[in-house]
């Protein structure tokens, strides 16, 4: 089964940023195989711990990422709720896999922030923030589409990708996981990551 | 609790979903069933909660808005995901349309309260009080229970109810 999606490119958040409207077209495999180029780029961030965090320290081992915020009552917490499972089901070999979780909405999620939220997930998940700027630059090499859209009371809500990047030790895109998708799928292309 | 017993709980806090069963509120022409709000991560500044309502009537109503003590303020959201998967979660303007005859889900993936800056972490067990407020039905206080998923009656067994996109799997992990 060869299914095609395409990611929205354009990161509408930033005036200041090229390309929007530009799309990537991923053409995804099952099994999937490596895909090259298109995403990922070098950026600048900081941890929950308030260290910095760089491209650099994505290599060397696989990773996955999810971008989300911590504003959202759905998604992004039983993303990460999947995620943790995953990752206790993976026992020891956890410890190969680096899991990000980046915000996109870093005007709210400061690192303390990230730091409680992630509390009540699986400790091996690194959270990630940044100013607006460093933000807009991850997203849009990653190709993660975000925008701010405000709801009553004066606050508002993201807009965003909701897609698991797989990522290899050098830093290359090796699939996506969909939200929803099931956790053998999503453990079977992990494992295969791992494999990788 | 350690993060990774606490990562537990929130994956597997849907197995002890269903040890109470919400009796249906009425209120005028309309019932409330199953009501449920997720339990929320430390800190989380928002939370969902879910619902069905059915209206017996022979009008139109409308869920405009709720209120809770447990929360700075509470405003009903439709949640929809793009073709190519972007996540979108908006205000439903004018308020949730209840047809006459029809059944209306608040579920994952779709419809949900969005409690909006919860004054505490909301835990598996607990309650949440909520009022509904109904355009010509007027306001009605519906208990919220904390869990994973609707509660069921007692007894009932199987697959948990409302499993579409956005819910958990039945997958918890098992406790080492
Ligand atoms: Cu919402």
């Amino acid at each position: 089964m060869n299914r095609r999606i395409f990611m929205g490119a354009g990161v509408v958040a930033a005036a200041a940023l090229v390309g929007v409207g530009e799309y990537l077209m991923i053409s995804r495999t099952e099994p999937p195989t490596p895909l090259t180029g298109g995403v990922g780029g070098a950026f600048r961030l900081i941890d929950d711990n308030g260290k910095p965090f760089t491209n650099r320290d994505l290599l060397g081992k696989p990773a996955m990422i999810y971008f989300g915020y911590t504003f959202c009552p759905e998604v992004c917490p039983t993303t990460l709720t999947h995620m943790s499972a995953w990752l206790h089901a993976l026992g020891p070999e956890a410890g190969k896999l680096r899991a990000v979780f980046v915000t996109i909405d870093p005007a709210r999620d400061t690192a303390v922030k990230m730091k409680e939220y992630l509390s009540g997930f699986d400790p091996n998940i690194i959270g990630l923030t940044g100013t607006p700027a460093e933000i807009a630059t991850i997203a849009r090499d990653y190709k993660v589409y975000y925008k701010k859209v405000p709801i009553p009371g004066g606050s508002y809500t993201m807009d965003h990708s909701s897609f698991i990047y797989l990522m290899t030790a050098k830093g290359d895109l090796a699939g996506l996981i969909d939200y929803g998708e099931p956790d053998t799928k999503a453990m079977a292309a992990i494992r295969r990551l791992l494999r990788s | 609790m350690t993060r990774m017993t606490r990562a537990l709980a929130l994956a597997g806090a849907m197995m002890v979903a269903g040890s109470a069963y919400a009796q249906p509120v009425k209120l005028g022409a309309l019932t409330i069933t199953s009501p449920w709000v997720r339990p929320t991560p430390p800190g989380a500044p928002s939370a969902a909660g879910y619902l069905n309502i059915v209206n017996h009537g022979s009008v139109t109503d409308r869920l405009v808005g709720a209120t809770t003590p447990d929360a700075a303020s509470v405003q009903v959201h439709e949640m929809s995901m793009t073709s190519n998967g972007v996540m979108k979660m908006r205000p439903v303007p004018g308020g949730l349309a209840i047809p006459p005859g029809k059944t209306v889900a608040l579920a994952p993936g779709g419809y949900h309260l969005m409690i909006i800056g919860p004054t505490q972490e909301f835990k598996a067990g607990e309650s949440v009080p909520v009022t509904l407020i109904f355009k010509h039905a007027g306001k009605v206080a519906v208990s919220f229970p904390v869990a994973n998923g609707p509660a069921k009656p007692a007894g009932a067994m199987g697959a948990m109810p409302g499993m579409t996109m956005g819910a958990m799997p039945g997958k918890a992990p098992a406790k080492p």
